[in-house]
């Protein structure tokens, strides 16, 4: 599990260090994701250990946005003073967008006539 | 009072360590879990957004500074990092079906992206709000960590974006079956990237549980998004004139 961690750790300090070298737009954490997906795909994937810890992370996913969440009673008045705003544009744009992408995407997956994976 | 004041100086005590927060975020976490088992995960119980407002409430009813509650509880949020990477699990394990998708992912993934951020900040500059909010509100659909970096970037401010991001995020988890219902989504490929789009890793989260496919093109969503994003938006504000 510590070997495990430390390989995520690894690839999340690779990252960090590519995207403050080079200025990249992407934040570190998500270059080492794109970075752990090349090794696996010259690797042959993940061993039995690093895909527990991956598994154990990703299931409790939800506690990790908690803390950013709980923000929230900082911005208070910020989101007082524009909320009619705030409670139409949030609203229409995720239906929006959940729409597009789910309606374009299963589109395309009818046009190729593939079945559902 | 008198006899409460021993009481009083551990309280204050304790304000000082991460432990106490650090502790109560994950008691509360566990709780809202057990709330969510108790509705049979229903559609509308969701244990983030339960924990989020259990916690809210009791920094508000303790009267305790966001900062003082941050220093416990930055080494949860500390986690979302190695987290992300390990989105790499997932990915892997579906990529043939990715590879073989890879043009209908990036597609309907940007322009899903560009009319969530486009439609969110016109509405905003149509209501007048300042520019400091309406940027802010620009890259909500990104995770956590690449939509604080954006908006920054932008001259918003990074934990408005946090707290728009959360509250995106929440909202999409509640209604999202209303909407693949409405619109006839049943497809778990196309149901799993618009969870990732619309509400990064908390709908990961959701598809996880629900789904592997689903929950492998939601996490592909996350990564695609953030960059996507973070080359369209500031030219999108820039032509909206904001």
């Amino acid at each position: 599990m510590i070997r495990a961690l430390a390989i995520l750790l690894l690839c999340q300090l690779a990252g960090t260090v590519l995207q403050q070298g080079f200025g990249l737009p992407m934040p570190g954490p998500v270059l080492g994701f794109v970075l752990l997906v090349v090794v696996f795909l010259y690797t042959g994937g993940p061993g039995p250990a690093l895909r527990d810890t991956a598994q154990g992370l990703l299931r409790h996913m939800g506690l990790l946005f908690v803390p950013a969440g709980a923000g929230v009673v900082g911005e208070l008045t910020v989101l007082k003073q524009n909320a009619v705003a705030l409670l139409i544009a949030i609203p229409v744009s995720t239906v929006l967008g959940l729409l597009v992408t789910g309606m374009l995407m299963q589109w395309f997956m009818r046009r190729e006539g593939g079945a559902d994976a | 009072m008198h006899e409460l004041l021993p009481l009083f100086h551990i309280w204050v005590y304790l304000q000082t360590q991460p432990l106490l927060w650090l502790t109560v975020t994950l008691c509360v976490w566990e709780l809202a879990r057990a709330l969510d088992i108790r509705a049979r995960h229903h559609a509308l119980s969701n244990p983030t957004v339960m924990a989020i407002t259990i916690m809210a409430g009791l920094l508000l009813l303790t009267r305790t500074s966001y900062q003082t509650y941050f220093s416990g509880a930055e080494y949860i949020q500390f986690l979302l990092g190695p987290a992300t990477v390990a989105l790499a699990v997932p990915m892997y394990a579906n990529w043939p079906v990715i590879r073989r998708n890879f043009l209908a992912i990036t597609v309907s993934l940007t322009a899903g992206s560009m009319v969530a951020a486009g439609s969110a900040m016109l509405i905003l500059h149509l209501l007048h709000a300042p520019r400091m909010v309406i940027v802010s509100l620009g890259p909500k659909s990104v995770t956590t960590p690449i939509a604080m970096g954006i908006s920054q970037d932008l001259g918003g401010n990074p934990s408005l974006t946090a707290v728009f991001v959360m509250i995106t995020a929440m909202f999409g988890i509640l209604i999202y079956p209303f909407v693949f219902s409405a619109g006839r989504i049943t497809d778990w490929r196309a149901r799993g990237l618009a969870a990732g789009v619309a509400m990064h890793g908390l709908g990961t989260a959701r598809m996880l549980t629900i789904d592997e496919t689903a929950g492998a093109f939601a996490g592909l969503a996350i990564g695609l998004n953030g960059v996507i994003t973070s080359l369209f938006l500031p030219v999108m504000i820039a032509l909206f004139g904001i």
